[in-house]
């Protein structure tokens, strides 16, 4: 065991160190500075510059785009991405939908989709849950009925995440209906321009628009738009899931927001003619958060280094997923505290490009409590915390 | 000791619950959200009518008695419908500070307006940096003559954007941090210098920040003596902490109540999620928060009508704020996160209980102010 970087990793960490100084748009760093919310187009052509670069993808096989980084290039350049504020690529496409086309797809499906995911041509979104499919995913009810060359395609998915963008969505469908719940449900690629779609916007508490209901009336599948075998989609969506999981600790994200909250308690006046910075109390919460996030980081490593030997993520992963959740929660709260009255207004249109009303309160902390609101889903989404409890007391406690 | 309510408590808690049930249903609300004014003025003539306006006020200035538990007792039910009407600013803040500091002409001029539902007020305290520092105060108020000049900047005036008058918390003398040398005015909303920039808070409520650019009064418009009014401020924002206080009471009961319920119905993997003892004790510990939180808050309503002295009486409501601000992470998330995605939509109404009891836990003081206020004292 060895905590320091070899040679040819501080190159590495000083190479994409480089490139994220001199090919982040400072327009779209600026944004995320002051927490506006990014376009489409900001993250397509963010998403583009990566491209070029050929770290778009450093999680698939090299023939297909991947990096071929080991784990702890993987670990550097996602610390790189974090310390700057430069976002991760949208995960459906490249993090979820590609690794069930590259494990399961025909070569054909890898040629027609992988490279427009690549290229950021093509936007997916993910179709798993349904209003009464959520925990429970595998008791979904939209069906795919085959007639013909097509899959006809029947019911309700929600909480599209982005599903307004969407060209392409990946979804979970009912293809047997006599077999076991897990035994009759198969892995669709739909085109969100089909004739009988519908995307319905749901309004969240912070008052954004990340989510959608998406309704299929009679939607026409071609049947090349299967992926793997028919009535094999949930053994395929579990991997799926799992990758979903490692992704989800997002500790470079929160260590970001933790200097954010330092930076911003040392410049806001605790009212008595001090900086909250200088409060032990304060102080000492928010050691207590990054000390938190050093124990999660080493987690992930832990996992990471087990995946380097040939492991799959294993059950152990839902830790991630708790704690990274429960971390990015707790760092909310002491903006809440940190922004006293300013977290309060309710304005979601100053996180909008182009908002030249005057903002209400101090700069990153004008209403944090928005983001205290939204936040709540992390620990709900992804598998809910209680679900990763839940797997960890089977599948590794043996309960 | 007694903890049984009187007479008057009932029907004033009957009369509360009556006007929510027939008024006040999530729908209603919504639409009174997306109004001009985002509350009712036909509501608010109702609770004149009813006479709640006269609840926060002692008798000899016309009121009902002024008593902090009949406060607590209509709080806690305005609480559970996210009632939206200012009534908190006018009539417990502005009402109170005019009650505990005016002269008697100031008494006979304002409270029975107030009392009639005829006239809005607004309380300009905080200012940018000052926190929940009571004392912290820059704008200034310079004598001349027979006038007054207001200058400064306030945030966060709860009801600023929709008062007709606004009182303003000023230094007449003394360094910023003093406690000695603060006063109140009486402010027009639409005097010249007055700068008003409304908006609306995470839980509905309006409010605006309000800059005072050399805005003349007369010196009539002080409420009392000049420069005395630290200890009445105080005061005043105790008791308006103890009505939010219950408010969220009210809240996190609706809240609770609500997860419950919907923990009977959803059903996944078969059956009602409530049947999952994961979450039956989560539900548990949620119903212990509200009975802590609930307890703590009666307890300050009940030393505020004491003989208590004055520190005992702070203390005790550092204490409630301190322990519901805790109640209010607690069963606000946990109410969230049984719900499932659905409690984090606009849609339904638990996001607004979470919405506003979070906005509670800020008002007047969040948890750790209170928690080291307490400690102080
Ligand atoms: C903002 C947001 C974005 C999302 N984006 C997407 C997306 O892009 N695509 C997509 O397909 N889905 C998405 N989801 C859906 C998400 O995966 C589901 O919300 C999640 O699976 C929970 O399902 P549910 O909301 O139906 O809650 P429910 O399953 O009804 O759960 C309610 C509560 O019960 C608990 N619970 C359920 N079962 C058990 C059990 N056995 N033991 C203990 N506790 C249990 C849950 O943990 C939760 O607390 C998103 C959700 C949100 C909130």
């Amino acid at each position: 065991m060895n905590a320091d970087f070899t040679k040819e990793e501080l190159a590495f960490q000083h190479e994409v160190r480089n490139f994220l100084e001199s090919e982040f748009p400072a327009d779209i760093r600026d944004k995320v500075d002051r927490n506006i919310r990014l376009s489409k187009e900001d993250i397509v052509r963010w998403q583009k510059i990566l491209n070029r670069q050929g770290w778009m993808a450093p999680n698939w096989p090299e023939e297909y785009g991947g990096t071929g980084w080991t784990p702890t290039q993987k670990y550097i350049f996602n610390q790189e991405m974090g310390r700057i504020g430069a976002p991760e690529p949208v995960a459906f496409g490249v993090k979820m939908v590609a690794p069930v086309i590259l494990a399961y797809g025909s070569e054909a499906q890898k040629q027609r989709f992988l490279p427009d995911i690549l290229e950021s041509n093509v936007w997916w979104c993910q179709g798993y849950s349904e209003p009464n499919a959520g925990s429970d995913l595998a008791s979904l009810k939209t069906t795919a009925v085959r007639d013909g060359d097509h899959y006809v395609v029947n019911g309700t998915k929600t909480w599209n995440t982005l599903g307004q963008y969407a060209d392409w969505i990946f979804c979970l469908v009912r293809t047997d209906n006599t077999a076991k719940k897990q035994e009759g449900i198969s892995f669709l690629l739909i085109d969100m321009a089909s004739p009988g779609i519908k995307v319905n916007p749901i309004v969240l508490m912070d008052g954004s628009p990340e989510v959608n209901e998406v309704v299929f009336d009679n939607v026409r599948v071609p049947i090349e738009n299967l992926i793997g075998e028919e009535n094999k989609g949930w053994t395929y969506a579990k991997v799926l899931l799992t990758h979903e999981r490692t992704n989800i600790a997002r500790v470079p994200y929160t260590k970001r927001r933790v200097n954010e909250l330092k930076s911003a308690a040392a410049s806001r006046a605790d009212g008595s003619g001090g900086s909250l910075a200088d409060d032990p109390s304060f102080a000492s919460k928010v050691a207590e958060l990054e000390i938190d996030l050093l124990a999660l980081e080493y987690a992930e490593l832990r996992t990471l280094a087990a995946v380097t030997v040939g492991k799959a993520p294993g059950p152990e992963s839902s830790i991630l997923k708790i704690v990274g959740t429960e971390v990015a929660q707790k760092a909310d709260e002491l903006f809440l505290e940190v922004a006293d009255y300013d977290a309060l207004p309710f304005v979601p249109e100053q996180f909008e490009a182009g908002f030249t009303g005057a903002a209400l309160g101090d700069g990153y902390l004008a209403s944090t409590a928005l983001d205290y609101f939204n936040h709540r889903k992390v620990s709900i989404y992804g598998g809910s915390n209680e679900i990763q409890k839940n797997i960890i007391c089977k599948a590794v406690l043996g309960l | 000791m007694d903890f049984s309510f009187t007479e008057e408590q009932q029907m004033l808690q009957d009369s509360v619950q009556k006007f929510v049930r027939d008024n006040y249903d999530f729908e209603t609300r919504r639409e009174l959200l997306a109004s001009d004014r985002g509350y009712s003025s036909e509501n608010w003539n109702l609770f004149a009518e009813l006479g709640w306006l006269t609840v926060p006020f002692r008798e000899e200035d016309g009121g009902f008695g002024g008593s902090a538990v009949d406060l607590m007792v209509m709080m806690e039910e305005l609480g559970r419908a996210m009632v939206l009407e200012p009534f908190v600013p006018t009539a417990v803040i502005a009402g109170g500070l005019i009650s505990e500091l005016g002269t008697d002409d100031q008494k006979r001029e304002l409270l029975p307006r107030i009392m009639g539902g005829e006239l809005q007020l607004a309380c300009a305290i905080s200012e940018p940096g000052s926190r929940f520092n009571l004392a912290n105060v820059a704008t200034r108020a310079e004598a001349q003559g027979e006038k007054v000049i207001l200058s400064g900047s306030k945030v966060a005036v709860l009801n600023g954007s929709h008062a007709d008058q606004l009182l303003v918390v000023a230094r007449s003398a003394g360094s910023q941090l003093e406690r000695n040398g603060i006063s109140v005015y009486l402010v027009d909303a639409g005097a010249p210098g007055v700068k008003r920039h409304g908006y609306t808070n995470v839980d509905g409520h309006g409010a605006a920040a309000i800059d005072f650019d050399a805005v003349e009064v007369s010196s009539a418009a002080c409420l009392g003596a000049p420069g005395e009014a630290y200890a009445a401020l105080e005061k005043v924002v105790d008791r308006a902490t103890v009505a939010v206080a219950s408010e969220a009471v009210g809240a996190l009961d609706s809240l609770l109540q609500k997860t419950v319920e919907y923990s009977k119905t959803r059903n996944q993997f078969g059956v009602p999620i409530g049947t999952f003892q994961a979450l039956q004790h989560r539900m548990a510990d949620m119903f212990i928060e509200c009975q802590l939180a609930r307890s703590i808050v009666m307890m300050a309503a009940m030393k505020l009508d004491s003989s208590a002295g004055d520190d005992e009486k702070a203390k005790a409501v550092s204490a409630a704020k301190s322990r519901l601000g805790r109640a209010i992470f607690k069963v606000g998330q946990e109410a969230i996160q049984l719900h499932g995605g659905i409690g984090i939509t606009d849609e339904l109404d638990v996001a607004h209980l979470f919405k506003r009891v979070t906005a509670i836990e800020t008002l007047f003081g969040n948890t750790d102010y209170h928690t080291r206020r307490f400690a102080s004292l």
